[in-house]
């Protein structure tokens, strides 16, 4: 793709991820409606996919305030930093063969930054509350992230092994054959946990956990700040789907279909699956939460590493 | 762990299933649901069936309610009649537990399957006893107090109470 | 003490009690109805009925026991009853659906509801379902005056109006008629009952055939009543009081019990005379006159203002305090005007009398009875004084004192006092002695062993003469000094009462030479003799401990009106205490008068800034009875409008002044703190009641019973956001339903609730035994205790006492000695402002007897002229009235002009129009009742 090519693709992909986050907070809302019995939100346009612009109209129109107790520069730059975070991690998502914005040959640890970086967000979200609540939701946030970020890497690992490159479109042609999340399912499932508790969505959205926290980290958070977490929220959602896709379900691969619908296919269907866990799954207690990443998911990943480490070695040899 | 892991792949699987259940909620302003007559929603005074006020300011609904958000002051009518000079509910407190109609010793305190209570202003949720008052006995169509109590009021004397003997003579010796 | 076992369980109780009285002040819960602990047990109502058991075995054994009536059966050592067992429970829920069998089914619209005894009893038994089919009786209601509703259908039959209507308060028009399951309680005809303590019928009453009035056409439950302690302001005995609040108006009034004053009952005219603070006399707003005499609603910092400025710099200031404002209010005028400037509010010969009650209370060897004294009094002599009228709670009193002749006689026989019907039967009209010597037929004389009706003068001769029998100075055919001082020398507790009715100093000295006399002459194993001096006002006796005996009276204030610039006048009337023409004098000389008041008086109809001061309901105060006892009133409800009480307004005024006296002073408390430290006699009033400090269980104590109901609807209709509860800094109590009604001292006790007893029968879960003191002491502090230092005194007794009698009375030509005829209802100020007695105020007379009426050839109902155009008054004949002397009625509008002791002349009024006769009221407002 040449340079102009790359920008212009850059600025569709970033309305895209802004405006399909977007998109589905309704989404959801509408996908909870009809597993919880009920209808959600139908009232605005066809199928209330007006909601989505209601709310934003409602959110920009929101006093833009700022608590004097807070730390001021902190509050406002907190909610900018996971928005960028998850938009660069964008970059490196191959969508079809030649459809991404840079094809980097450590886009995996790319990735992995990029994600890790949104932890700042929250945390000093969090501390530049200035207030009880947040600041509970900004530590818990911290240690959650901390602790699931080690084996979140470390069960990508075993499709480093098998691919043996950190190339994500070096990972999706080697899934031709096989995707990965049959050998990997190990992983896959780690790198699921891993991956929901790095976007602090439910079940494992303790930083916000609303019945201890009011509202965590976000407590003191309103208008457009506040939509930039939720934005930050389902572009991290979003990011996750499209790892997992890349990673273990053979990315853009697939017949008869154009790769770039195959690619947003598959993406749709985690989403829906993550949406489901939402619906279905209660919040575990911190202490819950800390003991399943340390005792059982770490050792898991491990295993993963280690079992998938040996059968490359002996097909090797 | 696998045990859990099973549970909780169980409950994923039963909420999907829920994908094809029918819709529980209704579409409500344009949809009613259908409200039993016993439905705790909001309150109104009632009449008796000859239609006279049938609340006799006992204070009983103020004392049974909850959250105290039941206010009266009681009066006697000229025909001897107790009756609420004002009888007032704050809605905004309300909590629709239905006490004050269990407390009624006259039927008079009802709750109706009206629960479309929305105002702007909190104040306007404050009822006096001319909103609250109806022109009908709502579920009890016979109860009517005084014909049972024995106070005395204008056209029912004393003995025509019912099960009441005529009053009596008190000079008079026979049994 | 005897132990005896109920339900298994070992229990010591006081000899002589009966088992009920014993369950109850174990804490048991025993049902009755027909016995009251001050009227004893007749065993009528067959509703405290209990097992008993002959012995253990008997117990064991069970189903041996016999049901025997818990009020009739003294405790023995050693007794065993089960309260529960052998179906005495079954028993006792089988009566009371027999005494429900008639009951009306109209609970809802019963004033008694909520604190019904028989709803409490019928609870407690477990009795629901009516069994009987038969139709139920009825009764027609009686009209029985403006005070007291009947409902005769929920009668019970207890019997206990009867009881205390007629053995009890020696009421004679309320009976039990007809028979079998007829039996009606009412008059022999419609019409206003008689008694001066029918009231109490509504407290006695179990059930809601008796009910107050004025409460049933406005009323509110038991549980919605903000309640605080109070104490009666209609006269000097101090009754114990519980006034109840609702939005905004007094309700009703109920007796606070306190053992050593009024007991379990008031009498109508506290029961029924407080409702003034509801009257529309009551003042509002600070209003201040403008040039063209109109008053004109000023702010309170406006009339702050104008009160500090006419206090400041040069302005010679005169303040008139008042006996009935409290204390507190009392001192604080005086040192706002200084000591010289300050008059007690009395006129000349009120506080005369009031320094001479005092001075003779705190130097006589005789003991100053409390009224629970009175009761244990067996001979007493009244001098000069119509208690029922004057001091009412006292005569109550008298009525049972005079039975301690049948006490004795049963403990001869070795009957309990609380066999009624046994004691009542065994003394027939046998009574202690009582003598009556008064200038008009008394409502006592019916229990009185003799009446004389004699001049003042007379009178104090009468008791000088008995004072030198006593003492043996005199021959013995002197009668009736003889038979008098006879009667008091054999007795145990001899009882002497006068008062300042009369207005005659000689009758106080002549009494108080009597109790002195006996108190000498007393042997050793006697109890000592009780003087009782009763005076005029609420805290008349605490006016003259705060002023010097040389404290300008009113008169004496009139005198030099010409050199007071500002006078401020502190909850008086003074056109009642003095004649036109003085009061004028001394208000038209003064430039600037201030009068702090709560109620539109003629005073302060006159005054250029007029101060709106909140009522005994709405304020703290301490008040002084007539036996020295300090006690304090609450507020009940937060002041409305701008009424503040007296003391904040004087306490502002000093403040803004930067008065060096009022530099410690921030509250109330400080107040009395202050006033017991500057004046000696007062010493003790800041022991009348525990200070703001004070706590119980860590917080206040409410005014508001637990269910107090429509806390977020009752000021829904002004604004529906409620506001904070009313912080109340300036005593123990708030206005609040939080807190703990248990254990707190007596003189804090807002209202009697206990688990299960809603009605006023859960009085004895406060008691420390029934009838005992409260469990948290008795309210008040007595100020002129002597008991303990008799002996100390009885040496110098004597120095206080006038020893020589005045000369006898002599009826002169043309001139009539007026003398005072009291009335229950109107001889009190604040009492008349109330409306529920305004029918039965009358207007005012004169008496005199027949011979002086044919002399000034009038009938009843004519008009009289008095003096030079002093009054104009109706003409009543009485033949008891002593000839030359004239019965006015005192403190009722018309005979402000008259002085006691007072000699005028009489006139036949030609232009007098007799007054039309009332309708009499035959029915209670409809044929349907």
């Amino acid at each position: 793709m040449s340079d102009l090519n790359t920008i212009i693709f850059g600025l569709v992909l970033i309305g895209g991820a802004v405006g399909g986050a977007a998109v589905l907070t309704w989404f959801e809302r509408r996908l909870l409606g009809i597993w919880q019995d009920r209808l959600g939100p139908n009232r605005l346009g066809p199928f209330g996919i007006l909601q989505v612009l209601a709310d934003m109209l409602k959110l920009l129109s929101k006093d833009d305030w700022v608590p004097p107790f807070a730390d001021k520069v902190v509050f406002v730059f907190a909610p900018t930093a996971i928005v960028v975070a998850m938009l660069l991690g964008f970059a490196v998502v191959p969508f079809s063969p030649d459809l991404m914005i840079i094809d980097i040959n450590i886009g995996l640890l790319f990735f992995l930054g990029m994600t890790s970086l949104a932890v700042y967000s929250v945390l000093l979200g969090g501390l530049a509350s200035n207030n009880k609540y947040a600041l509970l939701g900004g530590l818990r946030s911290a240690a959650q992230m901390v602790s699931y970020e080690v084996f979140m890497g470390l069960s990508l690992m075993g499709v480093v092994m098998l691919s043996g490159s950190f190339s994500l479109r070096d990972i999706v042609e080697a899934q031709s054959d096989m995707w990965f999340f049959i050998p990997q399912f190990l992983g896959l499932y780690v790198f699921l946990i891993a991956g929901i508790a790095e976007s602090h969505r439910l079940p494992f959205d303790l930083p916000e956990a609303e019945h201890e926290l009011t509202a965590g980290f976000h407590t003191e958070y309103g208008g457009m700040k506040f939509a930039m977490f939720m934005l930050g929220e389902y572009l991290g959602l979003m990011l996750i789907s499209c790892m997992i896709v890349t990673l273990f379900f053979g990315g853009w691969l697939g017949p008869w279909l154009p790769p770039v619908v195959w690619f947003f296919l598959k993406v749709f269907i985690v989403i829906c699956f993550f949406i489901l866990l939402r619906c279905a799954i209660p919040r575990p207690r911190y202490d819950q939460l800390m003991s399943l990443g340390w005792k059982y998911m770490l050792p898991l990943a491990l295993l993963n590493l280690l079992v998938t480490g040996a059968i490359a070695l002996s097909m090797e040899g | 762990m696998l045990k859990s892991l099973r549970s909780q792949l169980t409950t994923i699987w039963t909420i999907l299933q829920h994908s094809f259940s029918r819709c529980e909620t209704v579409q409500y302003p344009e949809q009613k649901p259908y409200l039993a007559p016993r439905y705790r929603g909001r309150i109104v005074l009632t009449t008796d069936p000859d239609g006279d006020e049938r609340c006799v300011a006992c204070n009983l609904c103020a004392v049974a309610c909850p959250v105290d958000c039941i206010a009266l002051q009681q009066g006697t009518r000229e025909d001897g009649r107790w009756y609420p000079e004002f009888f007032r509910i704050n809605f905004s407190r309300c909590i629709m537990c239905g006490m004050c109609e269990e407390a009624c010793p006259t039927n008079a305190i009802q709750l109706t399957p009206d629960f479309e209570m929305c105002e702007y202003d909190r104040q306007n949720m404050v009822y006096e006893k001319e909103h609250l008052q109806i022109d009908g006995p709502g579920k009890y169509h016979d109860y009517n107090f005084y014909r049972v109590s024995g106070l005395a009021i204008k056209g029912k004397d004393k003995g025509e109470a019912q099960n009441e003997a005529q009053p009596i003579d008190v000079k008079s010796l026979l049994p | 003490m005897p132990v005896i076992t109920i339900d298994n369980q070992e229990y010591s109780v006081k000899e002589g009690d009966n088992l009920l009285q014993a369950c109850l002040g174990l804490g048991l819960d025993l049902p009755y109805f027909c016995w009251h602990p001050d009227m004893g047990s007749i065993g009528a109502c067959r509703q405290c009925a209990v097992v008993q058991y002959q012995n253990t075995e008997d117990y064991r054994a069970g189903s041996r026991g016999r049901i025997v009536m818990g009020c009739m059966t003294q405790v023995t050592d050693g007794a065993i009853f089960s309260l529960n067992g052998d179906k005495a429970s079954e028993f006792r829920k089988t009566i009371v659906e027999s005494l429900m069998l008639n009951h009306p089914h109209d609970c809802p619209v019963c004033a008694e509801g909520g604190e019904c005894h028989l709803q409490d009893m019928t609870v407690m038994t477990g009795h629901r379902d009516r069994h009987y089919r038969g139709k139920k009786n009825t009764h027609r209601n009686q009209y029985l005056g403006p005070l007291i509703h009947h409902e005769m259908n929920r009668c019970i039959t207890c019997y206990r109006c009867t009881r205390y209507y007629n053995n009890y308060a020696g009421g004679k028009d309320l009976a039990a008629m007809a028979a079998h399951d007829h039996v009606y309680f009412g008059r022999h005809q419609e019409g206003v009952l008689e008694s001066e303590f029918a009231g109490n019928l509504v407290e006695v009453c179990p059930t809601g055939v008796f009910t107050d009035k004025s409460l049933v056409n406005d009323y509110s439950r038991k549980w919605d009543l903000q309640s605080a302690p109070s104490v009666c302001t209609h006269c000097a005995v101090g009754c114990n009081t519980l006034p109840g609040e609702r939005y905004g108006k007094l309700k009703r009034v109920h007796n606070r019990y306190n053992d050593e004053v009024n007991g379990y009952f008031l009498c109508d005219r506290g029961r029924f005379g407080a409702k003034f603070v509801n009257s529309d006399k009551r003042i509002n707003n600070p209003g201040l006159r403008d040039e063209h005499g109109r008053y004109n609603i000023i702010d309170p910092h406006q009339a702050l203002h104008q009160l500090v400025e006419a206090c400041q710099g040069d302005n010679n200031i005169a303040a008139i305090g008042s006996p009935r404002a409290s204390v507190e209010a009392n001192f604080l005028l005086k040192t706002l005007a200084g000591e010289q400037h300050y008059s007690p509010g009395f006129n000349a010969q009120e506080q005369s009398l009031a320094q001479l009650a005092l001075s003779l209370q705190q130097h006589s060897a005789a003991t100053i009875p409390s009224i629970k004294d009175i009761e244990c009094a067996d001979a007493i002599f009244i001098l000069g004084e119509d208690l029922t009228h004057s001091a009412p709670r006292i005569a109550l009193a008298l009525r049972q004192s005079v039975r301690n002749k049948a006490y004795a006689l049963a403990a001869e026989l070795k009957l309990q006092p609380w066999q009624d019907a046994a004691v009542r039967n065994l003394a027939q009209d046998q009574r202690s002695p009582l003598f009556v010597a008064a200038v008009t037929d008394t409502r006592l004389d019916d229990i009185a062993e003799q009446c004389h009706h004699l001049a003042p003068d007379d009178i104090a001769r009468l008791g000088y003469a008995v004072a030198e029998q006593i003492s043996g100075k005199a021959n013995a055919s002197d009668e009736p000094a003889n038979t008098i001082a006879q009667a008091l020398l054999s007795a145990q507790r001899p009882l002497i009462i006068a008062g300042s009715s009369c207005g005659n100093a000689a009758i106080m000295q002549a009494a108080a030479a009597i109790a002195d006399a006996l108190a000498l002459r007393k042997n050793e194993n006697a109890g000592n003799s009780m003087l009782c001096l009763t005076l005029p006002e609420a805290n008349s006796l605490g006016q003259a401990m705060l002023s010097p005996n040389e404290a300008p009276s009113i008169e004496a204030l009139a005198e030099r009106a010409y050199k007071i610039d500002t006078l401020i006048v502190l909850e008086n009337d003074l056109f009642r205490r003095a004649p036109a023409a003085v009061v004028d004098k001394l208000l038209q000389s003064v430039t600037t008068l201030i009068v702090l008041d709560s109620l539109e008086t003629p005073t302060l109809a006159t005054s250029q800034l007029a101060l709106p001061a909140a009522s005994v309901a709405e304020s703290e105060g301490t008040i002084v009875s007539l036996e020295g006892r300090a006690q304090r009133y609450f507020p009940v409800s937060e002041c409305q409008g701008e009424r503040r009480a007296s003391w904040a307004w004087l306490l502002a005024c000093l403040k803004e002044l930067g008065h060096p006296e009022a530099a410690n002073i921030h509250r109330f408390d400080d107040i009395t703190l202050a006033c017991s430290a500057a004046q000696p006699m007062l010493k003790g009033i800041t022991l009348a009641a525990p200070d703001h400090f004070y706590r119980n269980a860590g917080v206040k104590i409410p005014r508001q019973p637990q269910r107090y109901s429509g806390r977020t609807a009752m000021r829904a209709n002004v604004s529906v956001h409620e506001p904070k509860q009313t912080e109340d800094d300036e005593t123990a109590l708030a206005y609040t339903m939080e807190g703990l009604n248990r254990h707190q001292p007596g003189s804090l006790l807002p209202f009697v609730w206990s688990p299960g007893w809603n009605s006023n029968q859960s009085l004895h879960k406060f008691q420390t035994e029934t009838g005992g003191p409260l469990k948290g002491g008795t309210a008040g502090k007595r100020l002129l205790d002597n008991r303990q230092n008799n002996n100390n005194q009885q040496k110098n007794s004597q120095q206080a006492v006038a020893t020589t009698a005045p000369a006898a009375f002599q009826a002169s030509a043309g001139q009539w000695l007026l003398v005072p005829r009291q009335r229950i209802f109107g001889s009190d100020e604040l009492s008349s402002y109330s409306d529920n007695l305004a029918e039965l105020l009358s207007d005012a007379s004169i008496e005199i007897n027949s011979a002086d009426a044919s002399l000034l050839q009038v009938k009843n109902g004519d008009g009289l002229s008095l003096g030079e155009n002093l009054a104009c008054l109706r003409v009543v004949i009485n033949n008891t009235i002593p000839q030359g002397c004239a019965a006015y009625s005192v403190g009722i509008a018309g005979t402000f002009n008259l002085t006691l002791g007072q000699r005028v002349s009489l006139q036949k009024a030609s232009d007098w129009q007799r007054p039309k006769q009332a309708d009499v009221i035959a029915s209670d407002g409809g044929a349907h009742v």
